[in-house]
């Protein structure tokens, strides 16, 4: 087997040749150095003209989107106040995380709860295990269950994550911005 | 008086020397807290946000809150460390920086109810010499604090930092010879004065000298783009790795007093010191303030330059310090000899 020599042909109008920079060092080295640092200069001082960029987060909230998905809300019907959930586990079911704990139970007639057969007895999202992604939303029959748009969910206690049915249906602080249609 | 030892321009009575050492020493040591702050707010406003804002008014209380929270740490310390010298170190650094203080000039001197002050800590003949004695026993420091951490990365970080600061000593001395050159005098003081009867600042003709002099201070100082010493991607951070609480503090504190002192040479050396362009000849009590203003807007470089360039790669240092800088210094200071010679 013989080692074949391949002789340097021009390249074809396809190839791009590499822009490379001048080689540094030497006085002109030393000189485009000084000019690239005057340059480098001006550069950060054209940010400092432009002043700052920043939302004082905790003060100045951005504005979230109508379908940024945040904390659940459970929903009831306006006109008779029934819970929209039939406790049917769907969500439960759907939740990758498998952080929703459904306990169903049934309807009286002299304790309605909700508008079918069945209500959730015990409905229970563990935030710290929600990676909020909406399929409890999909899953829903009856949009019972919605994202809102509360994302400060931090809490000292993870226990104080596991948001009971009480905390869902309640009217949302709504601390979150939210972002008008066109906006 | 035995001429080995510096002479001294001018010495009052020993009162006035210890309350006007401790009137510098108090203003010198709050431009510290200052320096860290511009140093940080400043950073901010070059990256488009604000730096610090929550500590007080304008997050004015910051410094202060970082340096209670250090001095109030524990003091730790490991095991394999020297004692004596693992406690001496930082102080040596502080002490240093304190001393080379006393010769930036803040005025000439004044008349203030009728005794005769400098308004500089000592005016002695060797003049910028002075500063660059402390400035190499600040070197002790670093290394004794790097080794008796009993660290490996302490060590190394000692070793580097302390070949970049013996390294860039030198054509930091040079690129300040032309300068005295055309002066004749070491004594800032008279530097000045030379300034003021030559009419002209000595950053214009001497301006190869003034570059060389600011980045081998970036480098003396260790500040970015010369952030070797604590380049934390390599070397944890450096000759302070073990280092925490009071003692590091110390070591923080030393950091930006050098650049204090860096740029009050610059602003006595090439900036004229307490003078104002245009003729303007304020009454003396100006003087001080002019200087510390200088002072200000020299700092003000140093956060510019730190917030515009990344930090230079070991042999990139060296060869920067050994093979253009020195050169540029050497052949500065013999133009200067020639043109001065000449004239």
């Amino acid at each position: 087997m013989s080692l074949e020599i391949k002789r340097w042909t021009p390249p074809g109008e396809d190839v791009i040749a590499v822009q490379r920079g001048p080689e540094p060092g030497g006085a002109g080295g030393l000189y485009r150095a000084f000019g690239e640092t005057l340059r480098g200069l001006k550069t950060t001082f054209g940010r400092l003209v432009e002043g700052p960029i920043v939302y004082q987060y905790p003060e100045e909230k951005i504005p979230v989107y109508p379908r940024f998905r945040g904390r659940h809300k459970l929903h009831k019907f306006e006109d008779t106040g029934l819970e929209k959930c039939v406790g049917c586990s769907l969500c439960a079911a759907a939740c990758p995380a498998d952080c929703i704990r459904v306990v169903a139970a049934e309807n009286e007639p002299d304790h309605r709860v909700s508008a079918g057969e069945r209500y959730a007895a015990v409905y229970e999202i563990n935030m710290s295990r929600c990676i909020f992604c909406g399929y409890c939303e999909v899953a829903c029959p009856f949009d019972a269950i919605t994202m809102g748009h509360d994302f400060e969910l931090s809490d000292y206690n993870r226990d104080d994550l596991i948001f009971t049915k009480e905390m869902l249906l309640a009217e949302p602080l709504e601390r979150t911005p939210l972002r008008s249609e066109d906006e | 008086m035995s001429t080995v030892l510096a002479t001294v321009g001018y010495s009052e009575a020993w009162w006035i020397q210890i309350l006007k050492s401790l009137v510098i020493f108090i203003v010198g040591f709050s431009m510290v807290p200052l320096a860290l702050m511009m140093d940080r707010k400043l950073m901010g406003r070059f990256q488009n946000r604000y730096g610090p804002n929550r500590v007080g008014p304008f997050g004015a209380l910051q410094p202060m809150a970082d340096i209670f929270k250090l001095l109030v740490k524990e003091q730790f310390r490991p095991r394999t460390s020297v004692g004596f010298l693992f406690a001496i170190a930082p102080a040596i650094s502080i002490v240093t920086a304190c001393v080379a203080f006393a010769i930036v000039p803040f005025g000439n001197t004044v008349d203030i109810f009728g005794t005769q002050v400098g308004l500089y800590g000592i005016d002695p003949s060797i003049g910028v010499l002075f500063a660059f004695a402390f400035s190499a026993i600040a070197v002790y420091g670093l290394m004794l604090g790097g080794w008796a951490s009993g660290s490996k990365y302490s060590f190394l970080g000692a070793m580097r930092s302390a070949a970049q600061l013996i390294s860039y000593e030198v054509s930091m001395g040079l690129s300040l010879v032309g300068v005295i050159i055309t002066c004749g005098t070491l004594s800032l003081t008279q530097i000045v004065a030379h300034q003021d009867s030559a009419g002209m600042w000595l950053f214009i003709p001497q301006f190869v000298g003034f570059v060389v002099f600011m980045v081998a201070a970036f480098a003396e100082t260790s500040r970015p783009p010369f952030d070797l010493p604590e380049a934390d991607a390599e070397l944890v951070a450096g000759y302070n790795t073990e280092y925490g609480g009071g003692r590091f503090a110390s070591y923080y504190a030393a950091e930006y007093f050098h650049m204090v002192i860096a740029s009050g040479i610059a602003v006595t050396m090439f900036f004229g010191g307490w003078l104002l362009p245009f003729g303007i000849d304020p009454p003396t009590w100006v003087d001080p303030i002019v200087v510390l203003v200088k002072l200000t807007l020299v700092i003000a470089i140093f956060v510019w330059v730190r917030a515009t360039l990344p930090r230079l790669r070991y042999d990139q240092l060296m060869s920067l310090g050994w093979k253009v800088l020195l050169p540029l210094a050497t052949a500065n200071a013999l133009v200067t000899a020639i043109i001065v010679t000449v004239k």
